[in-house]
């Protein structure tokens, strides 16, 4: 299922790859970047246990057999894509072929924004932990989690506010290109308008959490309504089957 | 007079110019009424035939000066009249050929005149003054295209001053402009005889008929098909050098039951023609048969089996000739209509035009579609917008859109109209048929809306919308198979709709929705919760498509029934109602009925009959109503304590549909003894009785019944006596709903049976009544009011002056003695029992025939008529030589094997008719020779002292005779 090319872009081999400590986000995350920070690539069956033990606490999702499979998962990934760099994670490319292959996601943007908001420390790189935290809202989320989750995913510049431009991006290649119509861009911009007018409730001419948090709860439909950003049914479904079966 | 002149004649050169009329039959007819109105005018207005007009109407006549007679100056070429003008012009003059005419006196004057010629003259004056009025009344009066305001001016004008001649005016306008209206509508009835296809017309009808064309043994047609797919631009298939002749297009047409038919459509109607030759290409033109009007017409006339399966699609029928009439007429009338539209004052009197017409159109607004662009409503362009993003965006703008379409009031008919005939409709199926569940679950969203508009739900089935929901019923989101199957649940409403959910398998898939694990529990877990919602889904739709008997066969076979059970004992009024509603549903079949009985549900019918929700107790009752036919489930019902809530239910007297199910409930169950006692205990009977008054059929038909099996026991019947429910019981044999009446003739006559009560009723007239519905067509009711007259004959005083008061009644109830219904026979046996006990009464029934009517019955092996047939006989046999007659027409060997049966009424009625017969000496011959004395010896041994001794007499009778006879031989 995860048998894709690595394909790495130059950028990424200027990053650093290895994550440092960095700034713990939260309590989890000190405990899992002490196991992290040895060799990820032959973890101990120690290490592995920490680490289950630690994500198993802060994960509502998933059970710690579950953890441990998703972590096997990540080794896994990790060591049949990064050959050439000993990487700690998934760097953007990789997680999106990841998206791709196992979620049938396709819209780049989307895929990058997913993969910003699973990137909880911005360091450009999944850990192990920001991996299993993230799917537990990605897989098993609660509404509320998953309110929150799209709505970070829409908000392109993070300034807490979807935009009508931003709104423009996510949705500009929505419509069948119509070689009669003038203005393709007229279209959207119509579309942003309709969707604008169902969502923005205050009437400020953007979305607020509150808004979109509104929307959704009125019409569950709208949870996703700039695009794909979590698995359907299926591959859900598929994924959980076979990652949870075949590693445990 | 100038509306009709103006645009319903045919004059020969259009305009307003020195045209002359036609002589066609339309014309003649306009002018015979033109003259009918001028000659009787003088004699029906006298006062406004003297009123001289503005200017004389003149025109060159054929009439000779010589023809004119008294009252008149003849001088060489010139006649003038005696009678004058105030200004001294004659209101008549002839000079040279040329007449001028100032009153209505003169023209009818002049009309008698002119004998046969009197339709050239009419013609040549309306030639000759195309606007009549104008010289008439002057010429503000002249006819003007548009608004019409001279009634207006004339009425302001008699209302300012009361000037005479005004008034004399506006009469002569309302009477020109009756005869106006009159002329337009003879005028219209000639036109709209002349009916003409045109390629709209046929097109439709062709479109129509192939909707019901398909293989299969319910269809009207196999197939039919054009011959040609090109269309000119005006319409017509035939090739242009047929259409010269009138031809539109020709048709192929498979019929069930016949060869294919080729025919052609013309304008003048439609014909079957030689047929294909060649293959495709050519067509025989030839006229081969009459022309018919249309070609549904010409179907029937074809094709047996067309009219048989145009008949079983009885309301398919009906909307395709209102259909068919519709366009024909619409479309035929429609100049003709204009005069309607036009002559606005025309509403101002008592207007004669048929309205049917219009009245069509009504009926078809909603379906036509709406075209071209004006006054659309907003919601058109509003959904139209959103359309575009549903048709050429990707998912994620097809949410956004559907979220948006949402938003409009989607149950308001303007916007579901809207969504159809902007062919969303269309857009939204093939969503269902697409992987996204997103869509699929927005699509269904708005369709669950809207289809609880007839319209929709038809369009839905027809787009094949039900196959694609039922196979999201497989779909692995709880949400979506929720949705899908309340949308199945809206639009399975109709019997074609339920079949095809059937056909694929969506009934064993609903019923899968019910089964889960979460019943029963009272706090659901969010998981159980979505169970709870899936389960009431599957019912909703369960119960809509329960309406056909082969569904209510599907559900069970799918293990339905136990899963119903099952959600039966939980305690959410929204997911019982609809389980309970299919229950109910499918009581109607005895499978149901007896699974209701042994799984327990009554119990649970029962205590939901408590609960808050109408619907729910409605349903409840009704299913009771339903299975209490059956002696055991009123056991249950009574053990249950159902029959409480149900007499508590009756003070709910507001809620009709709950009152008709209830007292359903309570007829059947009072057929058990036990029951009744403790309806007694509730007061039902006076609460009954209390509901006679003012209630819809379907509720009186139960309460009757309901009061029918009451008035079994005795102290009931003093009860409704008590209460005062004779009188409008009474009232109600004058009623014409059939069970109705069956019911109400049987709790009359059962009450009957009390002497005093009798006496109300005979106060009442009731015994006349009954006695009227014996003339009812339905034998049920005949039997029934038959039975009635029964007790009443027997406890009424003075019973044999009553029955005869009743002219012809005696022969009316000796005639039913030919029927062919068994009980009607018994029933009338029983009456011709108590009305043969008065002498008088019987000499009149035998004088009617009734030993020969009586006597063919006897061969019967049914035991109540032959019970109810021998007491007749036996009662029959007291006047003069009737029992010789009995005996004459083989009345008694099938009367001695009546003892052979096993019903011991049989027994006693029969040995009671013999020991009558047996007093005529050929009889006992007759019965001895069949061997009854065997037969009535071990019955001079029963308990039953009347048969013993009618057996013991019998046996004497012969006996006596044989000694007789003997004596006579011997000595």
């Amino acid at each position: 299922m995860f048998t894709c090319d690595p394909p790495v872009a130059p950028s990424d081999a200027t990053r650093p790859l290895l994550p440092g400590p960095g700034p713990p986000a939260r309590v989890t995350m000190t405990a899992a970047a002490a196991a992290v920070s040895g060799r990820p690539l032959t973890m101990s069956r120690k290490r592995l246990q920490q680490l289950v033990d630690a994500l198993g606490h802060s994960t509502k999702h998933f059970n710690k057999g579950e953890v441990e499979c998703l972590i096997k998962l990540f080794d896994k990934l990790v060591a049949e894509s990064s050959s050439r760099f000993a990487a700690a994670g998934f760097d953007r490319n990789m997680f999106r072929d990841i998206l791709h292959s196992a979620f049938g996601m396709t819209d780049e943007m989307i895929m990058d924004r997913v993969f910003r908001t699973f990137d909880r420390d911005n360091n450009s790189c999944i850990s192990v932990v920001e991996w299993v935290e993230g799917l537990s809202v990605f897989l098993r989320g609660t509404m509320e989690e998953k309110i929150k989750y799209c709505f970070e995913v829409y908000d392109l510049n993070g300034d807490g506010y979807i935009s009508r431009e931003e709104m423009f991006q996510m949705l500009k290649n929505c419509l069948l290109k119509q070689p009669s119509e003038e203005d393709p861009d007229e279209g959207i911009k119509d579309l942003v308008d309709i969707a604008m007018k169902k969502m923005d409730y205050d009437h400020d001419g953007k979305l607020s959490f509150k808004d979109f948090e509104k929307a959704v709860r009125d019409e569950t439909l709208l949870l996703e309504a700039f695009g794909p950003c979590l698995p359907d049914i299926k591959s859900r479904m598929a994924f959980e089957q076979k990652t949870f079966r075949e590693s445990s | 007079m100038g509306a009709a002149l103006a645009r319903a004649a045919q004059w020969t050169a259009a305009g307003s110019g020195t045209g002359t009329l036609e002589i066609t039959p339309l014309n003649e007819s306009l002018l015979n009424q033109i003259i009918k109105f001028v000659e009787d005018f003088s004699a029906r207005h006298p006062r406004e035939a003297a009123f001289v007009f503005k200017e004389p109407l003149e025109w060159k006549t054929q009439l000779d000066c010589s023809a004119f007679g008294n009252g008149y100056e003849i001088t060489e070429a010139t006649v003038q009249s005696e009678a004058k003008a105030k200004d001294g012009q004659s209101l008549l003059l002839l000079t040279k050929s040329t007449l001028r005419v100032r009153s209505f006196d003169q023209l009818s004057h002049v009309l008698q005149i002119a004998m046969e010629k009197k339709l050239k003259e009419v013609q040549a004056c309306l030639e000759a003054n195309r606007d009549p009025i104008v010289q008439i009344l002057g010429p503000e009066y002249g006819t003007v295209e548009g608004e019409d305001r001279s009634i207006l001016h004339l009425l302001e004008k008699v209302k300012k001053g009361g000037d005479p001649e005004t008034e004399v005016k506006m009469k002569i306008f309302l009477l020109l402009h009756q005869l106006d209206l009159q002329l337009l509508n003879s005028s219209l009835k000639q036109i709209s005889q002349d009916v003409r296809l045109n390629p709209a017309a046929v097109n439709n009808e062709v479109n129509l008929l192939k909707n019901f064309s398909e293989e299969g043994e319910d269809t009207v047609l196999e197939s039919l098909e054009y011959t040609s797919d090109y269309v000119f631009s005006n319409g017509c298939r035939a090739p242009p050098w047929r259409q010269v002749h009138g031809e539109i297009c020709y048709l192929v047409i498979n019929p069930h039951d016949t060869d294919p038919l080729c025919i052609t459509c013309s304008t003048a109607g439609v014909f079957l023609n030689g047929g294909q030759i060649d293959g495709k290409d050519h067509i025989d033109y030839e006229r081969k048969s009459d022309v018919y009007k249309d070609i549904v017409t010409f179907l029937r006339e074809r094709s047996p089996k067309f009219v048989e399966n145009m008949a079983k699609q009885v309301s398919v029928l009906s909307y395709l000739f209102k259909m068919c009439l519709f366009i024909l007429v619409y479309s035929c009338l429609k100049w003709v209509m204009l005069f309607f539209i036009f002559s606005k004052t025309s509403a101002r009197f008592n207007n004669v035009s048929e309205s049917s017409s219009e009245t069509e159109e009504d009926e078809e607004q909603p379906v036509r579609h709406h075209e071209g662009g004006t006054d659309l409503p907003s919601e058109y362009w509003g959904i139209q917008k959103l359309a575009k993003y549903l048709k050429g965006g990707n998912p994620t703008a097809t949410v956004i859109a559907l979220c948006s379409m949402k938003d409009f009031n989607l149950a308001q008919e303007t916007c579901q109209m809207a969504i159809r005939d902007i062919g969303c409709l269309e857009v939204l199926i093939n969503l269902l048929d697409t992987e996204e569940i997103k869509c699929q679950i927005g699509s269904l969203k708005i369709l669950k809306e809207i289809s609880q508009n007839t319209l929709i739900r038809h369009a839905i089935a027809d787009l094949g919308g039900l196959e694609i929901m039922v196979k999201i019923l497989d779909s692995l989101d709880r949400e979506l198979k929720c949705l899908a199957a309340e949308t199945i649940a809206n639009v399975a409403r109709f019997k074609r709709a339920q079949r095809t959910v059937r056909q694929h398998g969506g009934i064993k898939r609903l019923v899968g929705l019910l089964g889960c694990d979460a019943v029963g529990s009272t706090s659901l877990t969010p998981y159980q919760a979505k169970d709870t919602e899936m389960a009431r889904c599957g019912a909703l739709a369960l119960w809509s498509c329960s309406k056909s008997t082969k569904n209510k066969e599907a559900i069970r076979k799918a293990g339905g029934i136990p899963l119903l059970a099952r959600w039966l004992k939980c305690s959410h009024a929204n997911i019982l109602t609809p389980v309970v509603g299919t229950l109910q549903e499918c009581a109607s079949t005895p499978s149901y009925r007896l699974a209701i009985k042994t799984e327990g549900m009554i119990e649970y019918l029962v205590k939901n009959l408590s609960s808050e929700h109408e619907e729910l107790q409605m349903h409840c009752a009704s299913a009771i109503f339903k299975c209490a036919e059956d002696k055991e489930t009123r056991d249950l019902v009574r053990q249950h304590g159902g029959l409480q809530p149900l007499s508590v239910l009756l003070a709910n007297s507001e809620n009709k549909q709950l009152l008709a199910a209830v007292t359903g409930a309570i007829w059947k169950c009072a057929i058990s003894e036990e029951n009744v006692a403790k309806f007694r205990e509730y007061k039902v009977i006076e609460t009954l009785v209390g509901l006679l008054t003012d209630q819809p059929e379907e509720v009186l038909v139960n309460i009757v019944g309901a009061l029918g099996e009451c008035c079994q026991e005795s102290v009931n019947r003093s009860t409704i006596r008590r209460c005062g429910g004779i009188p409008p019981l009474v009232k109600l044999l004058t009623g014409t709903n059939q069970a109705l009446l069956v019911n109400v003739t049987k709790t009359v006559g059962a009450c009957a049976t009390e002497p005093e009560t009798m006496i109300i009723i005979d106060r009442l007239d009731g015994v006349r009544l009954l006695w009227s519905l014996l003339k009812n067509p339905n034998p049920d009711i005949q039997a029934s009011a038959a039975w009635a007259i029964c007790p009443c004959i027997d406890n009424a005083k003075d019973a044999g002056e009553m029955v005869r008061s009743f002219v012809g009644g005696l022969e009316l109830v000796v005639n039913l003695l030919k029927s062919k219904n068994k009980e009607v026979l018994a029933s009338v046996c029983g009456a011709i029992t108590n009305i043969a006990k008065d002498e008088e009464n019987l000499a009149v029934i035998t004088d009617h025939g009734v030993v020969p009517l009586l006597s063919k019955l006897a061969n019967t092996n049914n035991d109540k008529l032959r019970r109810h047939l021998a007491e007749a006989i036996s009662n029959c046999c007291m006047w003069g030589r009737n029992r010789v007659a009995f005996g004459e027409s083989n009345a008694v060997a099938p009367l001695v094997r009546y003892l052979r049966s096993n019903d011991p009424s049989v027994h006693r009625a029969t040995a009671q008719a013999l020991y009558q017969l047996s007093e005529d000496p050929n009889n006992c011959i007759t019965m001895h020779e069949n061997g009854v004395v065997k037969l009535l010896l071990p019955m001079v041994g029963s308990t039953d002292e009347t048969l013993q001794e009618a057996a013991a007499g019998c046996i004497a009778n012969i006996r006596r005779l044989a000694l007789a006879t003997e004596k006579a031989k011997y000595g």
